[in-house]
């Protein structure tokens, strides 16, 4: 029985402490806002915060996770007025949304330990969050926004 | 009885998907106002400029299945509120169709879009008209029928305020959600009424017949052409909230995933799931049956399915599951083969699909003759959300919930598949996180629903991994275009020959004979714009070895890349500029008739009728000098730096790029800016189509630099974003600067989803010559350069 700390509030899990966060969230807990794009931590979408870290939900493990805290996107801000949240909307980021979470998520972890990152910094965090539809142009103008304050 | 949204959402149950419209009471007090007060909608006299009669005009929507439909009792309710309902009958991919339609609509019928809620149609054809959502179409089929609800609703709010208050309907003037009374001058009295007071009545008012609707003048528009709205899921979007295909949630829901052959047409011999089920949360182990008649359409490809309480613990089971696959006659497919062949067909002359003049003497009487040859792999779709589907049976009704392009269709056939009446399959579509062409197939959602029946209709999620997702496509084909240009004695070009060999997309549909079929020698090739007296476009044989779909923009990737790439290659040849050559091989301002310039009987205008969609040379030229003006074309530039320009007709829309690459030391292709000129003709929705063409460049890099499916044993060589590798933002087109041509109401509303890819990767291809002086002509192109 280990202890995790989800948005919050403290879950008690039993089971295979092999599982990624990733399937414990969406499966068990219904947090559906974490999202399914690749399983092998290569495209981003699936980024929820560890301690306040970036972290990819499908590579880290619920042992990883034991007794630490989890911030899923449901859990970014009680009233969902992050200011990356914020910069998202006034820019129009996303268009089919899907990856958004991870982007969201990936860039508050950035705004979090580098209060003004420079262009280059921008891309380096951002570069492992796909996004098909290809809104890189506003992510990187959203990131911009917000760490200038929206 | 009003005309009531049934809100009858089980929130224990269903999570995410919004309520759908049912039992809407559409005829049920249809007449009570009419004869109570003996009005009737007679054509409205109001301000000229206020108002406009549009005369229709025939699109290729009328001519799909079920066509369109443009009634305002499906799509309109109004609560006593105010609250107004627009149902989207479209599926939301990122287009933001989810949002425009419904904008078309409400500007229409003068309401105001913070009090309009967005409901998902189910699929229902009969009911919405064709839901089938690719071919860049909805715009071009639906804004028509979108505005004539919209206006409709409007006149029927109009009236019901004229019976309220006794007076000619023509001092009625509906605008920002409510119904103004005008004084004999045409100015507001002051006195309103609210558009959720007139609900009742107005529903009950006669649909007015089409040639009495009135429509708003262009200068009336509040939503429309404004750019102003944003998508109606953005902050669910921000916040988590948005629902998926995978988001739903039903009470007992199982998740599986599906062990499918490797090699397309390898059936399972035997299967061995001990290990699999002694795996913790393991619950059941199920063989899907695959389709193996050909053709095998959207069929499933069958295989193995392993059920569990969590998809990690179906995962582990299908990791622990034997099979043994049956040979396929698909195991020889071979890429690096396959390309030779391909190659060496188009060297001989294959089937004349088009032939103007006399190339033959063109070719034989030329003075030079450019040849160049361009390649293109297999590529897939890869939308960020990979294909998943849910599914349960209760009571023999079947419910699916999923990301699907083609919700009605999709039915049809899961009908079919269980054996059930159309009307106890119920088809929910949720937000999809991307199709690009992918979720128009249903095998996905065939899969749930089998899977369900076998599990006694337990509902059950069927996840696909990124991996089932790149290696079970159906793909974008795998190409070689040959072009051969003859340049006669006084440096014109004489003649052109174009041959194209590719698996197609039929082999899907039919019985492969090796052919490319109408919609595919329709995009790019026989519909080649030049002006030049003699052309021929022949079509080689290549046989399908796997599952051949489309892919954003289809066909038109391979034959802008061609087409676009030669002509800078025959520019630079006779030592002119690309771009003042491009717009000379355009030619006079022009539409081009389609008998004399040779094209086929068959011709395929992207399913439009071709006196309302020519192909227009004006239009081309107009957006590639658009193009080139807004980046500078001409400009000094710094070494190992380039302009590229290319120009493409799609999907009844005109888009022009120009391409700024910049070669890194280390020879890595960057592109700092692309400028963009889009003729999609009349525009509802700017801001989002500034957001096509802006993804339109990056997936666009993606098929030019990185992309590439290749099969070995006829297997897919792929497997994730590792080694099928997409723009990311470490190097992406860093500024898309897009001009929207204005066009009015006459110029008929043209696609947005497509047509900005095709002309990128020839664009960039010309900018990698124009700073290198190398000439890439296999896509991809990887991603660096010497």
């Amino acid at each position: 029985m280990s202890s995790i700390t989800i948005n919050g509030e403290a879950h008690e899990f039993s089971g295979d402490p092999n599982m990624p966060l990733l399937w414990y969230v969406r499966d068990m807990l219904n947090l559906t806002g974490t999202k399914f794009g690749c399983g092998a931590g290569v495209c981003g979408a699936c980024t929820v915060h560890l301690d306040g870290v970036a972290v990819r939900s499908c590579q880290t493990t619920l042992g990883e996770a034991a007794g630490k805290s989890v911030t899923t996107i449901e859990g970014l801000s009680p009233d969902g007025e992050h200011a990356v949240q914020q910069a998202w909307r006034k820019i129009s980021v996303p268009q089919c949304g899907f990856c958004q979470a991870g982007q969201i998520m990936q860039a508050a972890s950035l705004l979090a330990k580098n209060r003004a990152p420079s262009d280059a910094e921008i891309v380096e965090a951002m570069s492992g969050n796909i996004c098909r539809c290809g809104c890189y142009q506003r992510i990187h103008e959203a990131v911009r926004l917000a760490a200038g304050g929206v | 009885m009003l005309h009531y949204l049934k809100t009858e959402v089980d929130t224990e149950n269903v999570q995410r998907f919004d309520a759908e419209i049912s039992n809407v009471s559409r005829r049920g007090v249809l007449g009570g106002l009419l004869t109570a007060t003996g009005l009737v909608l007679a054509v409205r006299i109001t301000p000229a400029s206020a108002r406009e009669a549009l005369k229709p005009y025939p699109t290729g929507g009328l001519t799909m299945p079920d066509g369109v439909v443009a009634d305002p009792h499906v799509f309109i309710a109004i609560a006593p509120d105010g609250a107004l309902t627009i149902v989207t009958h479209r599926s939301e991919m990122g287009t933001g169709i989810r949002t425009s339609l419904p904008m078309v609509v409400a500007d229409e019928m003068g309401a105001d879009w913070s009090r309009v809620t967005l409901v998902q149609a189910p699929g229902d054809e009969p009911k919405y008209g064709n839901q089938d959502t690719d071919g860049s179409r909805s715009m071009r089929h639906f804004i028509q029928p979108m505005r004539q609800c919209g206006a409709a609703m409007r006149q029927m709010l109009e009236t019901a305020a004229a019976a309220k208050w006794k007076v000619d309907p023509t001092l009625c003037r509906a605008r920002n959600h409510q119904v103004a009374l005008l004084d004999k001058e045409g100015k507001e009295t002051g006195k309103v009424l609210g558009f959720g007071e007139l609900a009742e009545a107005a529903m009950a008012v006669p649909v007015p017949a089409p040639e009495t609707i009135l429509y708003k003048s262009p200068n009336e528009f509040t939503l429309m052409g404004k750019g102003e709205v944003q998508i109606a899921d953005l902050r669910d979007i921000t916040i988590g909230k948005a629902g998926y295909g995978a988001d739903t949630r039903l009470p007992g829901m199982k998740f599986a995933v599906i062990a499918r052959p490797a090699v397309l047409g390898s059936k399972v011999k035997s299967y061995d799931a001990s290990a699999a089920l002694k795996v913790p949360g393991v619950e059941a182990v199920h063989e899907i049956e695959g389709v193996f008649t050909v053709p095998r359409k959207f069929g499933q490809l069958g295989g193995i399915a392993v059920v569990a309480n969590t998809t990690y613990a179906a995962l582990q089971g299908r990791e622990a599951l034997t099979i043994e696959w049956e040979d396929s006659p698909n195991t020889s497919y071979d890429s690096a083969a396959y390309a030779a062949e391909m190659s060496a067909t188009a060297a001989k002359p294959g089937k004349v699909l088009r032939n103007q003049g006399d190339p033959d003497a063109a070719f034989a009487n030329a003075k030079d003759v450019i040849t160049a040859e361009y390649h293109g792999r297999h590529l897939v779709q890869a939308p960020m959300e990979p294909l998943v589907a849910i599914a349960r049976i209760v009571d023999g009704k079947a419910e699916i919930w999923a990301p699907v392009q083609s919700p009605y269709g999709a039915r049809k056939e899961i009908a079919e598949a269980l054996k059930m009446p159309i009307e106890n399959v119920t088809v929910h579509v949720s937000l999809l996180g991307g199709g690009f062409g992918r979720k128009s197939k249903w095998d996905f959602m065939l899969e749930a629903a089998l899977l369900s029946q076998k599990m006694g209709g337990k509902p059950v999620l069927v996840q696909w991994t990124r991996e089932d997702d790149i290696q079970h496509a159906f793909y974008h084909t795998t190409s070689v275009e040959r072009i051969e240009v003859a340049v006669d004695g006084a440096g014109k070009v004489s003649g052109w020959r174009h041959r194209t060999v590719a698996p197609s997309i039929v082999s899907t549909f039919k019985q492969d004979d090796g052919y490319q079929f109408p919609i595919e020698y329709g995009m790019g090739f026989v519909d080649m714009p030049f002006d030049i007296p003699n052309i021929r476009c022949e079509n080689g044989q290549a046989m399908a070895h796997t599952r051949i779909g489309w892919f954003r923009s289809v066909s038109n990737i391979q034959r802008a890349f061609a087409a676009q790439s030669v002509v800078c290659e025959v520019a630079h040849k006779l030592g002119r500029d690309p771009k003042d050559f491009l717009l000379e091989l355009l030619g006079p301002d022009r539409e081009i008739d389609p008998k004399t310039a040779g094209f086929p009987d068959d011709f395929w205008n992207y399913g439009e009728p071709y006196k309302e969609f020519p192909i227009n040379t004006a239009r081309l030229k107009n957006v590639v000098r658009v193009a080139a003006e807004n980046a500078g074309w001409g400009k000094a530039l710094p070494p190992r730096q380039g302009l590229g320009i290319a120009v493409h007709r799609a999907f009844a829309s005109y888009v022009a790029s120009v391409v700024h690459v910049a070669i890194d030391d280390d020879g890595t292709i960057r592109v700092p800016e692309v400028t963009s000129a889009i003729d999609c003709g009349f525009h509802v929705n700017p801001e989002r189509i500034r957001s096509q063409m802006e993804g339109a460049a990056v997936m666009g890099m993606s098929n030019a630099l990185y992309s590439g499916i290749t099969f070995k044993n006829g297997a897919v060589e792929q497997s994730n974003f590792t080694d099928y590798d997409v723009t990311r933002m470490s190097n992406y087109p860093q500024k898309v600067s897009v001009h929207i041509i204005d066009a009015p109401w006459g110029v008929h509303a043209g696609g947005v989803g497509e047509p900005g890819v095709p002309p990128f990767a020839p664009a960039l291809a010309n900018a990698i010559f124009a700073a290198t002086g190398k000439r890439l002509r296999n896509l991809p192109m990887g991603d660096k350069v010497a």
